[in-house]
């Protein structure tokens, strides 16, 4: 029915709609994948495991400068300050939880309002400290482009589907075939059944929030080549996980998939034919939107009780 | 020898407690001298601008007005909605009496109510859907809603948009810049006690304790709810229309996340719940924040780092610290 509609579609718009179609459907994987890739740390701590961590967008350009630094100021090769970089952020991200969230355990608003005031004291360190200029940028992969269907799209947009999709692939297995990943799962359901099946309910909290944090670091290591590390990335890295985990439901994996097409595509598709200043409102909006008439979002399943009277 | 700590209330507090039979002046004096002082600071203050300086007497003002919505805050979070957008109401009241003062041309003393009951009674449909939201989904709404106002007026361009509204009148005079906010300030400070400590407080209260207890109690608690965001709404319309006619320029910067932050920083430091906890809190707040203007940005990177160690360290606040030691005392008892 999708392909009828677009044969359909593809018969009657105007023939500049139509050249637009192939860069639009693209320009939108790569969008989406963008979005789920950023998304994936954060459903992780918060989604799945139950942990609050809006201090994801403040990970997030830690690795990014992390990285720059260890490249032009220790002069380290690239393979060894991406893998250096993935540890330290994810050890920061097992610490955080040890000394900030483990006396708040419990309280969600106290857990959300310490982690983020964490992520803005990141983001609003760096920026006293000057990291403001055009030369913080990260290399690329490997440099040049391929043309897929008439629309040029560069090597470091396919590295990043490719990395985005088998990362979403490896958090759906992890988290529902791996021993860790059913504990992450468990914390969450019910801590004190998990407890007394043996699961160390803090170690746990703890673990997924360094595995958050790696993810934020790999998303950021993968997605800020393609543009300067700028600190206002920080807030709207936030801003789009949040989003993507609120639309598709905290818990789901699937629904991180789903979630972040629709707001991928619906964003190309108003930047396209709207103006570019609107694409920030689709987030902004879908949030609203989701949480006044769905709030567990579209596979969200056993938060229908807590969320709402 | 072992000892414990034994902390007790202190003789004059159970006697003058709950009786009000006040046999001595120092009853009284110990009644009347917590909520007298602040009082008495605030009205004093603004007269001594020779002794402490005209620079400092516009950080009393600015504030009176953060503490205005660090108030407007914890009466909503009496009612279990943490918000962490409270620009909401400041960038509300803030345009409509912009609106109002650039188009119509009506004089400050039309405006600033009409922009604080016009504000409070925007954002109060604006969250009415999300109202029946618990917890962290409300916080988020909170969190985005004022980001979605400003990047609407952005990309629209109706209220002035990057541009906003200036040349908007001027206040009449210095004292009533000094003392509007001032009388404000002590106004919802005591209604507000006042409020929660009426059976109309206990209801608040009782939904953020346990909302479907109250339901079962045939309470329509989304009504109060509604309620407790429009009064709340008006102390926090209120310190954005009055900000405007003071600034005389009303723009995007009127939903900057730093009317966020503050007063919930404000809040967590003070001790959330008891609404004299926020308003000490700003006071100790916005003084320190302007002795470091100096360090430019780092204040936000301070702001965060005294956030987390309240939340962390100190979930209570200094209000309670002080209440304690006020009405208690503390002695070792030997134990064997």
């Amino acid at each position: 029915m999708i392909l009828r509609g677009a044969i359909f579609r593809l018969k009657i718009v105007p023939r500049f709609w139509r050249k637009m179609l192939p860069s639009i459907i693209i320009y939108g994987l790569v969008n989406s994948v963008n979005l789920a890739l950023i998304a994936l740390g954060f459903s992780l701590t918060f989604g799945i495991s139950g942990v609050a961590n809006f201090a994801y967008g403040g990970f997030y350009i830690l690795s990014g400068f992390l990285v720059w630094m260890l490249l032009n100021y220790l002069k380290f090769p690239f393979i060894l300050a991406i893998i250096v970089t993935i540890g330290v952020v994810g050890l920061l991200g097992f610490a955080t939880y040890w000394v900030i969230l483990l006396r708040v355990r419990g309280i969600a608003l106290s857990e959300v309002i310490a982690t983020f005031a964490l992520g803005v004291g990141i983001l609003e360190l760096f920026r006293w400290l000057g990291f403001v200029t055009y030369e913080f940028t990260l290399p690329y992969f490997k440099k040049g482009m391929v043309m897929i269907a008439g629309v040029p799209v560069d090597y470091q947009r396919l590295f990043m589907i490719g990395i985005g999709l088998a990362l979403v692939l490896f958090l759906y297995f992890f988290t529902h075939y791996t021993r860790i990943g059913l504990a992450f799962r468990g914390i969450a359901q019910n801590e004190r059944t998990a407890i007394s099946l043996g699961i160390r309910s803090d170690w746990t909290a703890a673990l997924s929030l360094a595995f958050g944090s790696a993810m934020a670091a790999v998303a950021a290591i993968v997605i800020l080549p393609l543009g300067i590390i700028s600190i206002n990335t920080g807030y709207e890295v936030l801003l789009i996980a949040v989003a993507v985990g609120i639309v598709g439901g905290l818990e789901s994996v699937p629904g991180i998939l789903v979630a972040s097409l629709i707001l991928g595509y619906a964003q190309i598709i108003t930047g396209t034919y709207f103006k570019p200043q609107w694409m920030m409102v689709v987030y902004l909006a879908a949030i609203v939107l989701v949480l006044a008439i769905k709030p567990s979002g579209l596979f969200g399943k056993f938060k229908e009780l807590e969320e709402r009277v | 020898m072992k000892f414990r700590r034994e902390r007790l209330d202190r003789g004059i507090k159970a006697r003058c407690e709950d009786i009000f039979a006040l046999s001595s002046y120092r009853e009284i004096v110990y009644l009347m001298f917590p909520r007298v002082l602040p009082v008495l600071i605030l009205l004093i203050l603004p007269l001594l601008q020779g002794v402490i300086g005209l620079y400092w007497e516009k950080v009393l003002m600015i504030t009176c007005v953060i503490a205005l919505l660090a108030l407007s805050w914890d009466l909503m979070a009496s009612v279990g909605l943490i918000s962490l957008g409270q620009a909401l109401f400041f960038g509300a009241g803030a345009y409509i009496t912009g609106f109002l003062n650039y188009t119509f041309k009506l004089p400050p003393i039309l405006t600033i109510p009409l922009g604080t009951l016009g504000g409070a009674f925007f954002c109060t449909l604006l969250l009415l859907p999300v109202l029946r939201l618990r917890g962290v989904y409300f916080a988020i709404v909170t969190l985005t809603l004022p980001l979605l106002l400003a990047r609407f007026i952005e990309t629209t361009k109706i209220l002035g948009g990057t541009e906003g509204m200036s040349a908007l009148s001027p206040l009449p005079n210095i004292w009533v810049e000094m003392y509007v906010p001032i009388l404000a300030l002590l106004i919802c400070l005591f209604a507000f006690r006042r409020l929660i400590n009426e059976d109309y407080g206990l209801v608040l209260q009782g939904i953020r304790d346990n909302d479907r207890a109250v339901m079962s109690g045939a309470i329509n608690i989304y009504w109060f709810k509604a309620q407790a965001v429009f009064i709340a709404g008006l102390a926090g319309a209120f310190a954005g229309a009055f900000m405007t006619h003071y600034y005389r320029f009303v723009g995007m910067p009127a939903f900057a996340m730093d009317y966020s932050i503050l007063p919930l920083t404000a809040a967590v430091l003070g001790g959330v719940g008891t609404f004299a906890g926020p308003t000490i809190g700003t006071f100790i707040l916005m003084p320190l924040s302007e002795s470091l203007r100096a360090v430019g940005t780092l204040r936000v990177v301070f702001y965060s780092a005294i956030l987390i160690i309240c939340v962390v360290g100190l979930p209570e606040g200094v209000f309670h610290y002080i209440r304690r030691k006020y009405h208690q005392f503390e002695r070792m008892v030997d134990v064997g």
